[in-house]
């Protein structure tokens, strides 16, 4: 088929979307930023694209939770549109902030019978905003945008990523229909015991990333954008570093899912 | 109308994290040793809501419900005075102050007006539980730590607020100030009470003119000239005519920083003739330079220092918030490309029994400082990528607050031009009563009644509606819809519409703006310092495209007046003229004074080396390692994103656990280009106690060094100056000053680095009585910040400081002098006197230039300037970074030291020197590329993980490097 063509939200300050953009270009798909009123006024502008993508960044300021106010928008307007979005089998992925919005909308992870969000990202167990590079390894196949990843090393830029399910049995649950398809690692091997910093917020499970029950919704807090060159590798000067970095193929196999 | 109060609550079995850190504060600033707190924060909502409504808006949108728990209830109901636990006694409410920016809160309004029904207002707050204290401890704890009473209110007990306070609506009334008639004594009350900080002969000079004019000013009149006059926005005293006199000479400018820093500028741009990079420099919001043939480069530092004094966190905040609108107001329009900040704050360990009153303590200030810093930059989406922290306990009553941006703008957008009968439109945030006499205050000194004083200085920032308006901005100058913009600084609009209007005029309809609440009078709207606002000169049929635009993404634009030819400025509310005063007068009327200045050379004393220096290598080392100037700020650093948009290639920590100390970061600002731009800074406070010539002038070269170690081209580094200096107004003082400023003038031109920015904040000292009712006065050190922006062709060839394999060379590269003096070496051996490090810019022309011609020639591997701590700390800090050991030997360290001791060579912070590790197959080829320059291979890159130093046979260092790092990285591990 065409290149794949890819909507980015921009919402007020969302700040990722420029390098969100170029990553999916360098993978071979058009990229547009469009602010969420666009969105707003017109939903159906959602129909000429196969990929819709949130960046990150502070979407509202992180102002009452990270990703709130931007999710609370999405399931008051937009979630209809999404949602045949969605199940009109194209992709939609959440970086960072993007993650944050998506788990708030319920459209990631099903809501409880309550309505409630069954997880949430919260902040991190050091209370503190941290920029690190961390370790990661893929579980499973079900995500359309790690096929063929089994490890990638990324860097995390946030204050709220700590994943936590409501209960023990929420988890399990996700783990089994492997939805936990990305998590902390001590190191390329992923076999050592993961404690802080290469997990860098204490997310249970060392969870970093998870897909919808189809692998066609992916959220994830570390950005693979931020390694798609080999300059991007806090090593690069010592050799290491692989070029397109690893965060690229993230993007390259959204485009492959249209190939 | 309702007033509701939602509590929010960590869920059972989560932590109370604010709990845990009020708890670890509390013992650290010897508030309290057996703190019980529980925490919660929440929402005041004041609305026509029902139960139930509310209880969906805390379900739905207030409360995560995965990890917190709400009581939500009516404002003063029993449930919410219910202690979670009998240990707690005591209840207080913190929230801000009426007026305050509470970006949570308007964010919380409109989101809670899209479930469909709108509050009338919202304010957080922050709800505090507490047992184990009495009411002393308790009035300290909140005092200390728990609220900030410049912008905070506190509320004992039960919330008793039944609404939410708005300002009224004022009857207009016009404001005349009887000047004509005053004495010199009124007059200098009239400066003071009315928060003017003028001097007697300005005051005199405006009574003059009033007097001509046949009548008094009004309120707003006087309040304008005071702020275009004053030192924060005029610079009247660098800028001014000084007499100077030194041990060699006397030397009278009619102005200063023109006849120095600028006149370098100048003959720098003048050699280069048709090669000349600058663009444009020392005029606009930010020093231009070019880039590639596509962009400019533009670079700004700014102070924020008496804000940040008062409120570490709101000062902090909007002094990145501020220096990114200076990028952003320059030319046409520059977007933000990367943040630095550097930081000066007494020592955290100060005693907290010892604080003057109305100091607030530093281990709090860096806190604030740091985290405002972090809030703002973050949330704008641009790397912090460079930085240093300096302590000295001088600046405990002030703290200083260096920020800088870099932005990145179209070759053909770098200049504007305000045209006749443009609109002046206001774009961003709304006017308020934040930020009044900012402008005055600043230029004036702290006393300990400050804080009451001139609270209304301090502001609060919002990164997000300034991260809106960058967003349609640089759309709308790529449209093409102004004619020009600047931001709106110190003096707000008075500041930047006079500074636009200047050479036209300008007539100005306050009532146009748009403000926070009512109730502000025409002469609050026009010298507000609301944080987020820029001005555009809009031509009038561009207009209704820009609006639409702005409007577009709920950005705020208005038209405020016009620019006018008429050489005045005409101030109107709501049809009256309130004020009206001739530009020329405005700008060139301030009285010309000559100032003193006089520099004496303290007396020299040697520093003397006794048997037993030198004995202790080891533990000098690690001390020096773990002195907080030289410790790791990595506690800092992964505060902050220093990899948003993408460009990142050096970081601040490099190494192979990452976490080394860089020399420099680099940027590729355009993401499909291979060239960079190169980040450093320079400044060395200890040194200027010697002499401020030499202290300057080791800035710049630590500066340069920093750039060049890392691989920036020496023939094309822009640098700024910034000047944070005490009470210029005393002759030594400005003495100083001066003769820095002749230091940064020889600097430049010898090494054809020309400096294209800069700013000053002066008066920064501390006055207060102590315990016998004495008055005491602390004064900062002399402190010159230098901040130099460096260019790479390809990033590729960039180098890092950590050692990278074994049986490398190592090489020393430059001169070792006998210059212990303000040495770290002597201050953890409590030794005075000594030689100042000096620069000698023949010397440093070439070795700058063999350096680069090294790494160009990819013959180096690492590459570390050698500063605090000389030549045993450069290489430990390589050796750790690397996680590798290194052995080198002092045997043939090129030098000028007439006999040579250990402590000297391992120890002396002379200038223009590095250490490369050089691979033995590129030897050859590295030492070709210094010729000229002094250099010796000096020993390699170790099989072990020790740092090893002999002469000739003799060990005299054996260190594990896994010790040396920790001493390096636990002081500031917090």
């Amino acid at each position: 088929m065409a290149q794949p063509k890819a909507l980015l939200i921009r919402s007020p300050g969302t700040n990722c979307d420029q390098e969100t953009a170029y990553a999916f270009e360098q993978s071979g798909a058009t990229a547009d930023r469009v602010h969420l009123n666009r969105l707003l006024e017109k939903p159906e502008l959602l129909h000429d694209y196969q990929i819709l993508a949130l960046s990150g960044g502070f979407s509202y300021g992180d102002d009452i939770s990270a990703g709130r106010i931007v999710g609370s928008l999405l399931r008051h307007h937009l979630m209809d549109a999404v949602k045949k979005f969605h199940e009109d089998g194209k992709l939609i992925l959440g970086i960072c902030n993007g993650f944050q919005i998506l788990i708030k909308t319920g459209l990631l992870l099903a809501d409880d019978e309550q309505g409630l969000p069954s997880s949430t990202l919260a902040w991190n167990d050091c209370h503190m905003f941290q920029d690190r590079w961390v370790n990661l390894k893929t579980s499973g196949n079900k995500c359309v945008f790690l096929q063929g990843i089994n490890q990638m090393y990324l860097p995390v830029a946030h204050a709220e990523g700590r994943f936590v399910a409501r209960d023990e049995k929420t988890l399990n649950a996700l783990e089994a229909a492997g939805q936990l398809c990305l998590t902390y690692a001590a190191n390329r091997e992923g076999e050592d015991e993961v404690t802080f910093p290469d997990n860098p917020n204490g997310a249970q499970r060392h969870v970093a990333g998870v897909c919808d029950e189809t692998g066609r919704i992916f959220g994830l807090m570390p950005h693979p954008e931020r390694y798609i060159d080999r300059t991007h590798h806090p090593r690069w000067t010592r050799g290491e570093g692989t070029d397109p970095g690893e965060g690229l193929k993230v993007f390259q196999n959204a485009v492959a899912f249209f190939g | 109308m309702t007033l509701w109060e939602v509590d929010i609550y960590p869920a059972s079995g989560h932590v109370d994290r604010l709990a845990a850190s009020i708890v670890a504060d509390a013992e650290d600033l010897q508030i309290a040793t057996h703190l019980e707190i529980a925490t919660a924060h929440g929402f005041l909502v004041q609305a026509d809501f029902d139960a139930d409504h509310i209880k969906l808006l805390a379900d739905q949108l207030l409360v995560d419900n995965v990890v917190e728990r709400a009581v939500v209830a009516q404002a003063g109901e029993a449930i919410l005075a219910e202690t979670p636990s009998a240990i707690y006694d005591r209840l207080i409410y913190v929230m801000p102050k009426p007026g305050v920016m509470d970006p949570v809160a308007q964010s919380t309004q409109a989101a809670i007006a899209d479930f469909g029904k709108p509050a009338e207002a919202v304010r957080t707050f922050r709800k505090y539980w507490i047992g184990g204290l009495d009411d002393a401890q308790t009035q300290r704890l909140v005092t200390k730590l728990l609220a900030n009473d410049s912008v905070e209110q506190v509320i004992y007990g039960p919330m008793d607020l039944e609404r939410l306070s708005f300002g009224k609506s004022q009857p207009f009334e016009l404001k005349t100030v009887n000047i004509r008639s005053l004495d010199d004594d009124q007059l200098q009350l009239l400066s003071k009470e009315g928060q003017l900080y003028l001097t007697l002969v300005e005051m005199q000079t405006i009574q003059k003119y009033f007097q001509q004019l046949d009548r008094d000013p009004t309120d707003i009149e006087l309040e304008t000239v005071a702020q275009t006059w004053s030192e924060h926005c005029s610079h009247k005293t660098l800028a001014g005519k000084i007499a100077y006199k030194d041990e060699k000479q006397e030397l009278h400018f009619d102005n200063m920083l023109k006849e120095t820093i600028f006149a370098a500028t100048q003959q720098i741009r003048k050699s280069l003739g048709d090669d000349d990079w600058c663009v444009s420099v020392f005029k606009d919001n930010a020093g231009i330079v070019t880039f590639n043939d596509e962009y400019n480069i533009c670079f700004k530092v700014e102070t924020h220092n008496h804000p940040s004094a008062l409120e570490p966190y709101g000062g902090a905040n909007t002094g990145i918030g501020g220096v990114i609108r200076d990028p952003m107001g320059t030319g046409m329009g520059a977007k933000p490309i990367c943040n630095t900040d550097v930081f000066c704050f007494a020592p955290p360990e100060t005693d907290p029994g010892s604080l003057p009153q109305g100091v607030l303590h530093p281990r709090r200030v860096m806190k604030g400082v740091v985290s405002g810093v972090r809030d703002y930059g973050n949330r704008m989406g641009i790397p912090t990528v460079n930085g240093a922290v300096y302590f000295d306990e001088r600046y405990l009553g002030n703290p200083l607050v260096y920020c800088g941006n870099v932005g990145l703008i179209p070759v053909d957008m770098s200049f504007k031009e305000v045209k006749p009968n443009d609109l002046i439109v206001a774009v961003g945030g709304r006017t308020g009563r934040d930020g009044i006499h900012g402008a005055t205050f600043s230029s004036a000194e702290l006393t300990s009644e400050s804080e009451s004083l001139s609270g209304g200085a301090v502001q609060i920032g919002n990164a997000i509606t300034e991260k809106m308006v960058l967003d349609v901005l640089l759309e709308a100058r790529d449209r093409n819809l102004y004619n020009a913009v600047t931001d709106c600084g110190a003096g707000g609009f008075s500041s930047a519409v006079g500074e636009m209007g200047e050479e036209l005029g300008a007539e100005v309809w306050l009532e146009k703006a748009p403000l926070k609440y009512e109730g502000l009078t025409y002469t609050e709207i026009w010298i507000s310092e609301a944080q987020e606002r820029m001005v555009l000169a809009v031509p009038e049929e561009k207009w209704p495209e820009l609006q639409a635009l702005f409007a577009s993404e709920g950005s705020e634009a208005v038209v405020l007046g016009k620019f006018v030819p008429t050489g005045n400025l005409t101030l109107t509310y709501n049809g009256n003229t309130v004020g009206e005063l001739d530009m020329r007068f405005l700008h060139d009327g301030r009285p010309p004074i000559v100032r003193d200045a006089v520099f004496t050379p303290p007396a020299t004393q040697p520093l003397t080396l006794n048997g037993e220096d030198g004995k202790s290598l080891g533990d000098d080392l690690r001390k020096i390692l773990s002195s907080l100037n030289v410790a790791s700020k990595e506690w800092i650093i992964r505060q902050y994103d220093h990899e948003v948009q993408g460009g990142s290639v050096i970081k601040p920590l490099v190494g192979v656990q990452n976490d080394g100390p860089s020399d420099a970061a680099v940027v590729r600002p355009v993401l499909n280009s291979r060239k960079g731009i190169v980040l450093s800074c320079g400044m060395n406070p200890h040194f200027g106690d010697f002499d401020p010539y030499d202290m300057a002038a080791s800035a710049i070269d630590e500066a340069l060094r920093n750039c060049i170690a890392v691989g920036a081209d020496p023939s094309k580094i822009a640098i700024l100056d910034n000047f944070c200096w005490g009470y210029t107004d005393r002759p030594e003082t400005l003495g100083t000053l001066v003769r820095a400023a002749l230091a940064c003038r020889d600097l430049a031109v010898a090494l054809g680095t020309p400096f294209i920015s800069g700013k000053d904040s002066l008066n920064n000292e501390f006055s207060y009585f102590d315990e016998h009712g004495d008055k005491k006065t602390i004064a900062i050190p002399s402190t010159l910040l230098i901040s130099a922006m460096g260019q790479v062709d390809d990033v590729s060839t960039c180098v890092t400081m950590d050692l990278k394999q074994s049986g490398n060379r190592l090489y020393l590269v430059g001169l070792t002098k006998d210059e212990m003096g303000g040495s770290h070496w002597s201050v953890v051996n409590d030794k005075l006197g000594g030689q100042v490090p000096q620069v000698d810019t023949d010397l440093a022309k070439t070795v700058f230039g063999g350096i680069h011609a090294a790494i160009q020639a990819k013959t180096v591997r690492a590459c570390h300037d050698l500063s605090e701590g000389g030549l045993a700390v450069a290489v430990a800090e390589m050796a750790f970074a690397g996680g590798i050991g290194a052995e080198i030997s002092l045997d043939n360290i090129p030098h000028q030291l007439e006999s040579p001791s250990v402590v000297q060579l391992l120890y002396s912070e002379s200038n223009t020197r590095f250490v490369c590790e050089v691979p033995e197959e590129s030897a050859a080829a590295f030492e070709a590329a210094l010729a000229g320059a002094p250099f010796a291979h000096i020993g390699h890159v170790a099989e072990h993980k020790e740092l090893v130093v002999k002469q000739g046979e003799t060990k005299l260092l054996d260190e594990p490097i896994e010790l040396l790092k920790q001493a390096w990285q636990a002081p500031l591990n917090w």
